[in-house]
């Protein structure tokens, strides 16, 4: 099956006609970049996403500072457009460091000289054309696995995926998840549940835990890459489910948490593809641990730089809800974490059985 | 006991001159075979150059090297000054402390008339043969060649042979010819070659030829035609006189009274002011000067000293010139830059003074290492004791690392391609001893020569500044072009475009865009 590249296509050669225009009126060839760093980063309350402000630096070609990372922007995005225009495998960002360095002729100079120079020049194509790095065919490498009842279509190679019948490994999360490479056939879940790391993950999943509470469960082992917040948002928004969010009781699990519902900061301009505002979190929570009589075992000393994590991300404009404040507060006077692999300790099955099911009924979460 | 004292009496003799010579010629540049080929060479050239500038005659200098045994060369050095009367060659060229200079206070390169004489001795020493001077005043006058010896106990000259030279093709001029014992060395900054190098940017209006005994000819161009001003001879001012000179002075004076000595014999010491100081040390203004006691004389030159007098008069002295060293500078070292600086003069001890400074930098000049530096008084290059030497002090003592070098911990020569350059012209020259290498550092003249030298620095600093920025501009240029060829290829890319036609549009542009620049970089030249 061939994949529809057409419009990514039509961005790029847009961006080159637009600089080929201004060379033509014999002008200083300039592109406008957003710019990524925290000063360009705010917190949207209204739609409550991470959004890349607007301020714009502009890169020149005839200054001497710009005039590389011009040319390198210029080679990077015509690298892609071949590339999409051959339907050629999407290449790593890795793989496209090595596709473009070569040494200019008559010099000593490389076109890259490392993979450093060529990742922000992704970032800024991105931005500049208003497509995802997916859409230009290019991959982070994914490690989330998903299971439950949704059927895919991978337009790649045209197979329909039932994600309820993966067996105990699951479905692997592809690089690739845009309309034009996977579409959802057929949805019976309820709710999508992301457990924060696998080995929890393996538990519900072997369990048939989406089974039998007709949902799908995700994780993204750990700070998730790209490809599973993407999927994660299209889940919610095409198939319309909620999203319910388990992480370890601690600073980094909460901030997990805010990458999946708002967006993160060094990518904030992709927060609109790949962030769920609505998704809940369930836990774990400072009260969990007497509401479930959590054993004092299962604690683990709070370090300082937990802490000091915890009063970074108490200062971030999307954990300033009254309920958070309070979370953030309760969780630094506890002076303790829980790590969701703890929750064996009241039994294997029981964050299966239990804990997960109480909440969800009770609603016991936090927005 | 009387016996005894006759006994010492007939070993007390004078000693002669030449006889302390014979015992000291360290004193004099003579001490070892490769510094006395040197210094031999150095009082034909210094003879040479003040006969013809005294003549007002533009001087052609040839000197030759020849070699005549194992350690022993010929040295023939000639110039086209107005020539020697005849009865004047044997005290001239073989008497010790004979000449002009000693007493004046007038610019010279030489100062106490040892000079060539010296050298004839050194050779008459060595090799036991005699000076030979052929010299002729005038077109139409006959050329006498006369072999000369010195006569050591008795300091006189003594004649060995006397004839008419028909070979002498000159109209005018002199040549000394003396053989001795001598390490001749090619290069190196302490050769021959150097000295006349150098000799050459110090007195542009020359041109010495110089035939080395390998044989090799090299020619030192004249580089202007404009002779050097005659320098004035001055009185001496009092500031500088010291009580031995100044009771010489009281004795030897023809003027019969104590107020017209001071007046007569020194520079701005007016009436007024000599009747002031005589009241202040009780003189009667009739005195006779010889008649004043080593104490009336030290009270007397010392409250002298004291008074407020106006500094000696300046335009004594004879600069090469801003533009003639500079010319002279370009000429002889193919550098890149030449800056050349004169100072207004200035006074030490009474004694007026003026520096110059040039510098040199790139070309040919060799890019490893320390600056080269060369140092000179009066039109002489100084080759020996560099590190005595107040040039050397002033160098080091400049932070030439905010002019654009580069220098170890912001003290001592700098690196580079670079010649630095200095001249010290004055009626009095203070060496630091009698082999006239270094010049003593009075702190006037460690700070003229900083300032002569900063001023040069700060242009070449500038210099430097501009030459970074064309380079930087064309190390741009050179840039957008090499970026130019990829860019193009990735628009074809992109647009389907024509990349030779993409690349046309992209040149156009960077001409269009680069054209401030480049206008810059024609302002500056």
């Amino acid at each position: 099956m061939k994949i529809d590249h057409s419009s990514t296509i039509k961005k790029l050669a847009k961006l080159g006609e637009e600089v080929l225009e201004q060379l033509e009126k014999k002008k200083n060839p300039e592109i406008d970049v957003r710019l990524r760093s925290l000063n360009n980063v705010y917190f949207d309350e209204k739609d409550r996403l991470i959004r890349l402000g607007n301020k714009v630096q502009k890169r020149s070609f005839f200054n001497l500072n710009q005039s590389k990372k011009f040319m390198q922007t210029m080679l990077i995005a015509s690298l892609c457009k071949e590339l999409l225009e051959q339907d050629k495998p999407p290449l790593s960002i890795r793989q496209i460091y090595y596709a473009l360095k070569r040494t200019l002729p008559n010099s000593n100079e490389n076109t890259f000289d490392a993979q450093k120079e060529t990742d922000p020049l992704i970032e800024d194509i991105e931005v500049i054309i208003d497509a995802l790095r997916e859409e230009l065919n290019l991959i982070a490498t994914p490690k989330g696995v998903i299971a439950g009842p949704l059927t895919i279509r991978d337009k790649t190679s045209g197979d329909d995926i039932n994600l309820a019948k993966m067996g105990s490994a699951g479905y692997s999360v592809p690089a690739i998840v845009e309309k034009n490479t996977i579409d959802f056939k057929h949805c019976s879940a309820d709710y999508v549940l992301v457990i924060e790391k696998y080995a929890m993950w393996n538990i519900f999943n072997r369990l048939k835990f989406w089974d039998k509470n007709n949902c799908i469960i995700i994780t993204g082992k750990g700070q998730p890459a790209r490809a599973e917040r993407r999927l994660l948002q299209r889940i919610h928004d095409e198939l319309k489910l909620p999203v319910y969010v388990m992480m370890d009781m601690d600073a980094y699990g909460y901030y997990i948490y805010s990458v999946y519902k708002q967006g993160s900061i060094n990518l904030a301009y992709f927060s609109e593809k790949c962030a769920v505002p609505d998704a809940k979190f369930l836990g774990l929570k400072v009260s969990d641990y007497e509401n479930f009589s959590v054993p004092k075992t299962a604690l683990i000393k709070a370090t300082k730089s937990d802490m000091k994590r915890l009063d970074e991300i108490k200062k971030y404009d999307w954990f300033k809800t009254k309920e958070w404040q309070k979370e953030l507060k309760d969780l630094k006077n506890f002076g303790y974490k829980i790590e969701l692999d703890s929750m064996v300790t009241k039994g294997v099955d029981f964050a299966v059985k239990n804990y997960v099911p109480t909440k969800i009924e009770n609603k016991d979460w936090l927005d | 006991m009387a016996s005894i004292a006759e006994e010492l009496a007939k070993k007390q003799r004078d000693i002669s001159i030449a006889e302390f010579f014979e015992k000291n010629r360290h004193l004099l540049g003579f001490d070892s075979k490769r510094k006395s080929i040197l210094t031999a060479v150095k009082e034909g050239v210094d003879n040479g150059l003040d006969a013809c500038e005294e003549a007002r005659i533009p001087a052609e200098i040839t000197v030759t090297i020849k070699q005549a045994g194992t350690d022993r060369y010929r040295v023939i050095i000639q110039d086209n000054g107005p020539g020697i009367m005849k009865k004047q060659i044997p005290k001239i060229f073989a008497k010790l402390l004979y000449g002009s200079k000693f007493h004046a206070l007038i610019q010279s390169r030489g100062q106490q008339g040892i000079g060539i004489t010296a050298a004839g001795l050194y050779s008459q020493l060595t090799t036991g043969k005699p000076t030979v001077v052929t010299t002729k005043t005038g077109p139409n006058r006959p050329a006498h060649r006369v072999e000369l010896k010195l006569d050591i106990l008795k300091n006189e000259p003594q004649i060995i042979k006397e004839e008419i030279d028909l070979d002498f093709r000159l109209p005018h001029g002199t040549k000394v010819e003396m053989e001795m014992e001598a390490q001749f060395v090619s290069k190196g900054s302490s050769s021959i070659y150097e000295y006349l190098r150098r000799t050459s940017i110090v007195n542009p209006s020359a041109q010495i030829i110089f035939n080395d005994p390998t044989p090799s000819k090299f020619i030192f161009n004249r580089t202007t035609n404009k002779l050097p001003k005659m320098p004035k001879e001055i009185k001496p001012h009092p500031y500088g006189i010291e009580l031995g000179i100044f009771m010489r002075m009281l004795k030897t004076t023809s003027k019969k009274t104590i107020q017209s000595f001071l007046t007569g014999e020194f520079s701005r010491v007016g009436s007024t002011t000599a009747k002031r100081v005589l009241k202040k040390v009780e003189l009667h203004n009739a005195t006779r000067p010889y008649t004043l006691t080593r104490e009336q004389a030290e009270k007397l030159i010392k409250t002298l000293q004291t008074e407020k007098l106006m500094v000696p008069p300046l335009d004594c002295l004879s600069p090469i010139g801003a533009n003639s060293l500079e010319a002279s500078m370009k000429t002889e070292l193919s550098a890149e830059l030449v800056v050349t600086v004169t100072r207004p003069a200035s006074v030490y001890r009474g004694m007026p003074f003026q520096i110059e400074a040039g510098i040199a930098f790139g070309g040919n000049l060799k890019s490893e290492g320390q600056a080269e530096i060369m140092r000179f008084a009066n039109r002489v290059p100084l080759l020996y004791e560099k590190s005595a030497c107040a040039i050397t002090r002033s160098i080091g003592e400049i932070d030439w690392r905010r002019y654009g070098l580069s220098q170890t911990g912001g003290r001592g020569v700098p690196y580079g391609p670079l010649t630095v350059a200095v001249h010290m012209a004055s009626v009095w020259v203070p060496f630091t001893s009698e082999s006239k290498a270094a010049i003593a550092s009075y702190p006037i003249i460690v700070k003229e020569i900083k300032l002569a030298l900063q001023e040069c620095a700060r242009h070449l600093r500038n210099y430097l500044k501009r030459q970074y920025r064309r380079q930087r501009d064309q190390a741009r240029i050179d840039a957008f072009t090499r970026y130019s060829k990829e860019l193009a290829g990735a628009i074809a890319d992109l647009t389907r475009g024509n990349k030779e036609k993409i690349a046309e549009l992209i040149e156009e542009s960077l001409v269009k865009n680069t054209k401030a620049m480049i206008k810059v970089k024609e302002g500056e030249q």
